[in-house]
């Protein structure tokens, strides 16, 4: 009976402490539905007691593109860093090309390097080439962040396919490149999902490069968009955190439907071999 | 925001060897066919690395190295100069605030990070109920687009209306100018930083107590050790593995925060936040008349110091292996 109160005691404590940790997203919430008149009000009103849409409607009115232009470029970005990260994955976990070790401490070091020195050189590229102010220069960069940590991912999650899965294959005649698309990629599902999952996360969240290398284009992503309204009406805060509320519909997503992708792929790279 | 790392996979033990390619019996003519096959898989992303890390690299370090101005920037003939934009850099007034101002927001971020981290993945990992939903949702902070955190945390210290002055006001304290205090954006934006962080030290470290054997508990509580006891002579040398890759990850990753200190303060006022990430995108992009030497020479000594982190990293982890 006592150990089952002290459960109950942890649970209530736990609810706490997920409550003030939570605060700041619930006030985001709540100064979104805030009519604009009541938002300087003194005190401040806790709960949304005269909700208002206004906020969202502004929403809708200005930021569609944003969010679209941000889709577009999530989804280039996760495309970008499947195609090159699934392949190199599986010839690093099962292949071995020569100097495995050595892109693996490469891909490494590239996880290190800050953003905004990467923005930095990009920008000079870019310039050269005319890629300034465009959505795809923007995959390019963005696919940077995911990159490196998607191909060690995959052959985090590679090695562990049982060599005598591929073996079977190949004696059924396949060669390498059909034994990769219609047996490993189809048991790695999971690392699939993992990499897609944080690469659009990442790209959707970029504010450095877009900042940087997207500032005056036709399509700009949605935290530019967000950018924009803090700088410029700097009043209407109910507008800026319906946007804020909006542009974290991913992360919600996110955390629902892959909840457990996101421990193990995150575990995987970062405390392999103490699971 | 974590750095994955798999440079020596781990094999699972039926496969060890018997991996269809590396079987040594093969004949030669495969065995070099196949080596071309894992070099064909790989090439991509080996021109990949070269374009988009080595080239933008370089073209930051040649940055560096010149007298570049808007103009000779867009022509491409800017004189070599050498070391000319890092001492320009060193002798600035901004580099000794900028350089301190890192190391505080890095290592007090770091400090609270971590201790607050423990002490959550210690509380869940008592299983009780919800343990695993509130778990999950103390995730959200970490998932959130920075912009998104950034822009809810100025609001919320904003000096007149924001909720954390009405707050202090509710337990009888001055209100304080957060963001345009030089006091005070210092603090600030640690304390943002430290909310964000959290996640990603409990996800850690969560997972480095799962591997404590519960057995290990039992037998000190039947010695009679206490809650406290256990956590000192069980938990915090059981896991110092995983404490010191959790803080040498968060060191590389905070070097870097870049985002929330831009968007809450702009590393100001004045000089009052500015770390060395903000100060050298402050030269490259933040002013009219861009000094992009400069701006690439902070950019660079950003990255020795992660650098110094990072190898300590696979270091730390290298040694853990064998």
């Amino acid at each position: 009976m006592k150990s089952r109160a002290r459960a109950r005691s942890y649970t209530v404590v736990g609810i706490v402490l997920t409550a003030l940790m939570l605060f700041p997203v619930y006030w985001m919430l709540n100064v979104s539905l805030t009519p604009q008149q009541d938002m300087r009000r003194n005190p401040p009103d806790l709960l949304p007691l005269h909700p208002t849409f206004e906020g969202y409607r502004a929403v809708l009115d200005d930021q569609l593109p944003y969010l679209g232009t941000s889709l577009l470029i999530g989804l280039g970005t996760v495309a970008l860093t499947l195609v090159l990260a699934a392949p190199a994955g599986y010839s690093l976990a099962k292949l071995r090309p020569r100097g495995a070790g050595a892109i693996g401490l490469a891909l490494l070091i590239a996880q290190m390097i800050p953003g905004i020195v990467m923005a930095m050189g990009f920008y000079g590229i870019f310039l050269d080439l005319g890629l300034l102010n465009s959505w795809w220069g923007l995959v390019i960069a963005d696919s940077t962040i995911a990159v490196p940590f998607g191909v060690m991912i995959f052959a985090a999650f590679m090695s562990g396919i049982p060599g005598e899965l591929i073996a079977a294959s190949r004696i059924d005649g396949a060669g390498t490149f059909r034994t990769f698309w219609s047996v490993v990629l189809p048991v790695s599902r999971n690392a699939l999902v993992t990499v897609s999952l944080f690469s659009f996360l990442w790209a959707w969240s970029d504010f450095v490069f877009a900042n940087t290398l997207d500032g005056g284009g036709d399509l700009r992503p949605i935290t530019l968009g967000i950018y924009k309204y803090i700088g410029n009406n700097n009043q209407e805060w109910n507008a800026i955190m319906a946007t804020a509320v909006v542009a974290s519909v991913p992360a919600a997503v996110l955390l629902v439907l892959a909840q457990r992708y996101v421990a193990a792929g995150v575990t995987a790279g970062a405390v392999k071999d103490q699971s | 925001m974590t750095i994955a790392r798999v440079d020596r996979p781990r094999r699972a033990p039926t496969a060890a060897g018997r991996g269809g390619a590396d079987a040594p019996s093969l004949p030669r003519r495969y065995r070099r066919r196949s080596r071309l096959t894992a070099l064909a898989f790989v090439t991509p992303l080996l021109a990949y690395l070269a374009a988009f890390y080595l080239y933008p690299l370089y073209r930051n370090l040649d940055l560096s190295l010149r007298d570049y101005t808007v103009r000779s920037f867009v022509a491409g003939d800017a004189p070599f100069t050498g070391w000319d934009n890092v001492q320009k850099v060193l002798d600035d007034p901004t580099f000794g605030p900028a350089m301190r101002h890192t190391m505080v927001f890095t290592f007090v971020s770091i400090a609270f990070q971590y201790a607050i981290g423990l002490a959550l993945a210690v509380f869940f990992n008592r299983h009780f109920r919800l343990s695993t939903v509130l778990r999950a949702l103390f995730l959200i902070p970490w998932l959130l687009p920075l912009i998104v955190s950034a822009s809810t945390w100025s609001w919320m210290f904003n000096s007149e209306s924001g909720v954390v002055n009405y707050f202090l006001h509710f337990f009888g304290a001055d209100p304080v100018g957060w963001l345009t205090s030089p006091d005070w954006a210092l603090t600030s934006v640690i304390v943002a930083n430290i909310w964000i962080g959290i996640p990603f030290n409990l996800v850690i470290l969560y997972s480095g107590l799962q591997n404590i054997p519960a057995e290990l508990y039992e037998a000190a509580a039947l010695d009679g050790a206490g809650a406290w006891q256990q956590f000192r002579r069980i938990t915090f040398p059981l896991l110092r593995p995983v404490s010191a890759i959790t803080l040498l990850l968060g060191l590389v990753y905070t070097l870097k925060v870049f985002d929330l200190i831009w968007i809450m303060t702009k590393g100001g006022p004045g000089d009052a936040s500015s770390t060395l990430a903000t100060w050298s995108y402050q030269l490259g992009f933040g002013t009219l008349l861009p000094k992009f030497g400069p701006g690439a020479a902070v950019g660079n000594i950003l990255i020795l110091i992660a650098l110094v982190f990072g190898l300590a990293y696979i270091r730390v982890q290298r040694r853990q292996e064998t």
